[in-house]
C-alpha cells in the first residue's frame, strides 16, 4: 500500500463558478481513490447574497442527500476531520465567479518585463486597466490620476533583471505608491510585486502600508533571455482570496476550511494540465468554458502555458463579444437558416441570464456556434504563449498534442457526445493523433486544489476513468485537393476484427471502438499526408488505440477549416458532419 | 431550488443607502422629502494632481530638497506661493503655478491636487430621507410601486407617465410621439427604430419605458439624455403581462425611472418607481426565494421569452427538453393558458 495512503483521507472539493457550485467528494474505496459524487447549487457570489456560502452549503446538502453521508453539522459547519463517519479529513476550493479583477500591470521594456507582467495577468481573471511602462509619454502625475480614477483591485509590477535596473523601476514605484497613498484605504489594491530582487526590501517597506495586501514574489523576468512565471502564479492564486474578498463573502470560511488555499480554477486546472504533460510525448491541452472566462491551459513536458479570457467567457461578457468577433464568424458554424439579428438577440439575453439554458433546437444551436467562435479566439490568443520550440505540423497550426480535455456546461450539456466532441474539434482545430477527453463532472479543478493537501489523489483518481474519453481522433494534414484519397486505415481491434476505410481530403469519419475495448490504427498515408509523424509517414506497427464513446475518428476536414461559400451548402456540410457523429 | 427574483410590487417599502465616495457634507435633513434628483451630500475633490520635482529642479538630493520645502500637508496654497526655497545669499525659490492643496510632501517632491469639484450626490430615488449617514449620505425609504427591468442606460428622471401601447405588444413607431408628450414618461412596447428614440429626445420625454427592444439601438440608446428601460429583454417581444397590467393601472401618475445598468455582482436593476399613499409601511421586497407551485414567474429565454407564467410544478428529476439537453424543470401554464416545460434555469420569480 502506498504510503500516503494509510491515512486514507476522504476529501470535499467545492468549485465556484458564476452559475453553478459543485462539491464533489473524493474517497477510498479499495485501496484506491475515487470520485465517489457530486452536489451541485447555484452559485450565490453575486447579488442578492452576494456571499459564496449559501452556494456552498446548498451544493454540500445535495451532495449529502446523494451519498447519504453526513458532512455538515446543523448549524452549516464542516465536519473536519471525520469523526464518527461523519464528516471528511480534507477539504479543497476553488474559484472563478465573479467580475474580473480590475488590473494594472507595470513594467520596464514593452516586449520584455510589460509582456511577462501581462502574460502573468492573463494567467488568471483579470481584466488590465491601466499599462505603465517605461515608454509612457505621460507625467508622473497623469498617471497618478489614471489609477485613482480606475481604483484597480489588484496592482502587478515586474521589470529590471536581477542585479539590473533599479532607478527605472523606483520612478514606476513612486507613482504607484503616490496613487495608492492618496485613495481611500478601504479601497486600496492588493500588490504583486515581480521585478528586480534586489528592490524587494524597499518595495515592501514602501508599499506594504499603501496596500490593502502586498506579496514579493521571485522575479518573472531575472535575465533577459529567462521568464519564469510559475512562482507568481502561485503566489497569485494562494492569496486569490484576498483578491476578491472585497466582491463577495463567505471566502474567508471557506479559505479556512482548505488551509489558506482557496484557488482561482483555472490555476487549479492548469496544475493539472501540468501535472499530466510531465510524460506525454506531445503537448496537453486543456480547454474550459465557463460563464465566467475561457480558459485554455497547455503543458509542454511539464511546462505550462496558460491563457485566462474573461472577456470571451459565456456569461455576461457575451453583449461585448461582438468587439472580438463578427456575427458572420459565430453564423458560419451554426447549421440552421437564422437572421443574424436572432444571434445578437441570444448575446445580450444570455448575457442577462448567464445560467440560462437553450430549450429549442434553434437556441442550442446558437449557444454552440457562439462558444465555437469563442473557444476559437481563445485558443488562437493562447497559442501565440505557447513555446516557440513547441514543433508544429505547420505554419499557422497548433502544435499537436496526445490528449485534449475539455470542460464546461456548454460541452458537458450537450444533448449528444458527438456534439461535444465537434464543438472541440470545429473550435480548437488540432493536428496529429490525439485523444479528446471530457471533464463532464467538473472534476479537473477539484483535483487541482486537492493536489496541494493529498498529491496521491489526482494520480488515482484520473487512473479510474474520472473523464469521459470521448474519441481517438486523426487529424492529418495534406496538401491534396479536396475529394482525393489522402489515407489508408485500418482498424484491427483486440479479437482481431478488421475495418478499412479510405479517406478523402475534406471528410470526416469514424471507427467504431467502443468503450472497455482496445486495437491498433494502421495508417497509410498517401500525397505525403502527415498525421503528426512527418509528411508520408506513420508507425509500422499501428497505433495503439483504446475504445471510446465515438471510437476512432479521422477528421480529414483540413486546417485551417474551409466552409463553402454558399449557405445552403455550409449548414448541409456542417449537418453532415454532425450526423457523421451521431447527430 | 434558490430561483432569482424580479421585483414587480404594486405596493412596497424600499430603503437604500445613498453613500458618497469619500468624506463629505451631509445636506439632507432627517424626514425631507426628496426627489431623485435632489443633492442630499456633496464633498469636494481634487480635479487632478501636479508632482513637482524640487530636489530635480535644483539638482540636489532628496534629502536635501526635503529641507527646503516651505509647505507640509493638506496646506492649501495660492498660485505663485513659495513651495521650497534653498538657502545662501541668494535663495532660490519654487513656486506654485496653480492653486490647489499639498496632498503628499517628501522624497525631494510635492503632490499638489488641484482644479478642485465639488462631487454632488442625489438622492437617486423619491421618498424621504430616514437615516443621516455623517460625512458620507443618507438613507431613503420609498414606498409605492416598484417594477425592475433588464436594461437601463444609466439616466434618472421623474415625469408623469403616459401610455402609447393598447396591447403589450405593440411595435412603437416614431409618428406616435408629438408634442403632447413633451415632459412626459412613456410607456410602450417595442422600440426598432432609432427614429424613434431621436424623436423621443427631440420633444423631449422624460423617460421612455420599453418591452423589448432591438440590440441594434443599444449605443444610440446609451447616448439619449433621457432614461431608457427595457423591461423584458432584446428582440421584438411583448411587454410581460403582470408588468403591463401594473403599469397600465398607473398611468397619469408621477413616475421615476432609474436606469442604472443591470449588474449582477452589486445587485443594481433598472427600475420603475411610482411612489403612492399606505396607511402603513408596505413590506419590504423579498429578494431570496425557493421555486414552489403557484408561483407567478417569468421565462427568460426562448421560446415564450419575456411571458408571465404560473408555475404549475416542479418535475422530478430530469427532463429532457425539445433541444435534447436534460435539465431540472417545471410546468408552468402561460398566460394563453398553454401548459409548457421549462428549465428551472430559464425562470425567474416575478414578486
Amino acid at each position: 500500500m502506498p504510503a500516503s495512503l494509510i491515512d486514507a483521507d476522504s476529501l470535499l472539493a467545492v468549485d465556484i463558478g458564476t452559475v453553478t457550485t459543485r462539491a464533489v467528494l473524493f474517497d477510498v474505496v479499495e485501496g484506491h481513490y475515487r470520485f465517489i459524487a457530486i452536489g451541485r447549487a447555484p452559485s450565490t457570489a453575486a447579488a442578492p447574497f452576494r456571499d459564496v456560502g449559501e452556494g456552498v452549503r446548498q451544493a454540500i446538502e445535495n451532495l449529502q442527500a446523494v451519498t447519504g453521508r453526513t458532512l455538515l453539522t446543523g448549524d452549516h459547519k464542516l465536519i473536519m476531520p471525520v469523526q464518527n463517519g461523519l464528516g471528511v479529513d480534507t477539504f479543497a476550493a476553488s474559484l472563478s465567479a465573479g467580475p474580473p479583477i480590475k488590473t494594472v500591470v507595470a513594467g520596464l521594456l514593452a516586449d520584455v518585463s510589460l509582456e511577462s507582467v501581462k502574460r502573468l495577468a492573463r494567467s488568471t481573471y483579470t481584466r488590465v486597466v491601466e499599462t505603465l511602462g517605461m515608454n509612457d509619454q505621460r507625467k508622473p502625475e497623469e498617471q497618478i490620476d489614471s489609477l485613482l480614477r480606475l481604483r484597480p483591485d489588484l496592482i502587478l509590477i515586474a521589470g529590471g533583471t536581477d542585479g539590473g535596473a533599479t532607478r527605472s523601476v523606483q520612478k514606476l514605484l513612486e507613482v504607484i505608491g503616490l496613487a495608492c497613498y492618496l485613495l481611500p484605504a478601504e479601497v486600496r489594491p492588493v500588490i504583486l510585486y515581480a521585478g528586480n530582487k534586489a528592490l524587494a526590501a524597499e518595495v515592501k517597506s514602501a508599499l506594504e502600508p499603501l496596500s490593502s495586501a502586498l506579496y514579493i514574489s521571485p522575479n518573472l523576468r531575472p535575465s533577459l533571455e529567462t521568464e519564469d512565471l510559475q512562482p507568481a502564479q502561485r503566489i497569485l492564486a494562494e492569496h486569490y482570496a484576498q483578491t476578491r474578498r472585497r466582491q463577495m463573502g463567505g471566502l474567508d470560511e471557506l479559505s479556512a476550511w482548505a488551509g489558506g488555499m482557496l484557488v482561482p480554477t483555472a490555476y487549479a486546472t492548469g496544475r493539472m494540465i501540468r501535472f499530466l504533460s510531465q510524460d506525454s510525448q506531445n503537448g496537453i491541452l486543456g480547454v474550459d468554458i465557463g460563464a465566467s472566462a475561457i480558459s485554455v491551459m497547455a503543458g509542454f513536458g511539464g511546462e505550462l502555458t496558460m491563457g485566462v479570457y474573461p472577456q470571451l467567457g459565456l456569461g455576461e461578457a457575451l453583449s461585448a463579444l461582438l468587439r472580438y468577433t463578427s456575427l458572420d464568424d459565430i453564423l458560419r458554424w451554426i447549421p440552421l437558416d437564422l437572421p443574424a439579428d436572432s444571434i445578437q438577440q441570444y448575446l445580450y439575453q444570455k448575457a442577462l441570464y448567464p445560467g440560462s439554458l437553450p430549450a429549442v433546437p434553434e437556441d442550442l444551436a446558437i449557444e454552440q456556434g457562439v462558444a465555437r467562435q469563442a473557444l476559437h479566439l481563445a485558443v488562437q490568443a493562447a497559442a501565440r504563449d505557447f513555446p516557440p520550440g513547441a514543433k508544429r505540423m505547420g505554419a499557422g497550426l497548433l502544435p499537436p498534442f496526445d490528449l485534449i480535455l475539455g470542460g464546461g456546461g456548454v460541452l458537458t450539456q450537450a444533448p449528444t457526445r458527438g456534439q461535444s466532441l465537434l464543438m472541440l474539434l470545429d473550435a480548437i482545430q488540432p493536428t496529429g493523433c490525439f485523444t479528446v477527453f471530457l471533464d463532464q463532472n467538473g472534476l479537473l479543478p477539484a483535483l487541482g486544489a486537492a493536489a496541494d493537501r493529498n498529491p496521491l489523489l489526482p494520480v488515482q483518481v484520473i487512473e479510474t476513468g474520472a473523464f469521459l474519453r470521448l474519441a481517438t481522433v486523426v487529424a492529418p494534414i495534406a496538401s491534396a485537393r479536396l475529394g482525393t484519397p489522402i489515407l489508408d486505415i485500418r482498424l484491427v481491434d483486440q479479437s482481431g476484427n478488421e475495418t478499412r476505410l479510405n479517406v478523402k481530403q475534406g471528410a470526416l469519419e469514424t471507427l467504431p471502438l467502443a468503450p472497455g475495448h482496445s486495437g491498433r490504427l494502421f495508417v497509410h498515408p498517401l500525397h505525403r499526408a502527415d498525421i503528426g509523424f512527418g509528411p508520408g509517414r506513420a508507425p509500422a506497427q499501428g497505433i495503439p488505440v483504446s475504445g471510446a464513446v465515438l471510437g476512432v475518428v479521422i477528421d480529414a476536414r483540413g486546417r485551417p477549416l474551409r466552409f463553402p461559400a454558399d449557405h445552403v451548402r455550409r449548414r448541409e456540410i456542417i449537418k453532415k458532419w454532425l450526423w457523421t457523429l451521431g447527430g | 431550488m434558490l430561483a432569482p427574483v424580479t421585483h414587480i410590487l404594486p405596493l412596497t417599502t424600499i430603503r437604500r443607502e445613498r453613500l458618497l465616495p469619500l468624506p463629505g457634507r451631509v445636506v439632507a435633513r432627517l424626514e425631507q422629502k426628496v426627489s431623485p434628483v435632489d443633492v442630499i451630500a456633496e464633498a469636494v475633490m481634487g480635479q487632478e494632481h501636479v508632482l513637482y520635482d524640487i530636489a530635480r529642479t535644483f539638482g540636489v538630493s532628496p534629502e536635501a530638497a526635503d529641507k527646503m520645502m516651505r509647505v507640509s500637508n493638506n496646506e492649501t496654497v495660492q498660485r505663485g506661493q513659495v513651495i521650497a526655497q534653498s538657502a545662501g545669499l541668494v535663495p532660490r525659490s519654487f513656486r506654485a503655478d496653480r492653486d490647489g492643496r499639498v496632498v503628499a510632501v517628501g522624497g525631494g517632491q510635492v503632490l499638489l491636487e488641484v482644479g478642485g469639484g465639488t462631487i454632488e450626490l442625489y438622492a437617486g430615488l423619491p421618498g424621504t430621507v430616514t437615516r443621516l449617514i455623517p460625512e458620507r449620505g443618507a438613507e431613503i425609504t420609498f414606498s409605492g410601486a416598484l417594477l425592475q427591468g433588464v436594461w437601463g442606460n444609466g439616466r434618472v428622471d421623474t415625469g408623469l407617465m403616459l401610455p402609447l401601447l393598447s396591447q403589450p405588444d405593440e411595435v412603437l413607431k416614431p409618428g406616435r410621439l408629438d408634442v403632447s408628450l413633451r415632459g412626459s414618461v412613456l410607456l410602450a412596447g417595442h422600440c426598432g427604430e432609432a427614429a424613434v428614440l431621436q424623436a423621443a429626445a427631440e420633444l423631449p420625454v422624460r423617460g421612455l419605458i420599453l418591452a423589448s427592444m432591438s440590440p441594434a439601438l443599444i449605443p444610440l440608446a446609451l447616448q439619449m439624455r433621457y432614461p431608457i428601460i427595457v423591461m423584458d429583454g432584446f428582440g421584438r417581444q411583448a411587454m410581460n403581462a403582470v408588468a403591463f397590467k401594473l403599469l397600465a393601472t398607473n398611468v397619469k401618475r408621477e413616475t421615476t425611472l432609474c436606469a442604472d445598468p443591470y449588474d449582477r455582482h452589486l445587485g443594481t436593476r433598472p427600475e420603475i418607481l411610482i411612489p403612492l399613499p399606505a396607511a402603513q409601511e408596505p413590506p419590504p421586497p423579498r429578494d431570496i426565494e425557493a421555486f414552489a407551485p403557484n408561483q407567478r414567474v417569468r421565462l427568460c429565454r426562448a421560446p415564450h421569452l419575456g411571458e408571465a407564467a404560473t408555475l404549475l410544478n416542479l418535475l422530478p428529476g430530469l427532463t429532457i427538453l425539445p433541444s435534447g439537453i436534460r435539465v431540472p424543470a417545471a410546468e408552468v401554464k402561460l398566460e394563453s393558458g398553454e401548459q409548457i416545460v421549462v428549465p428551472l434555469a430559464n425562470l425567474e420569480i416575478l414578486g
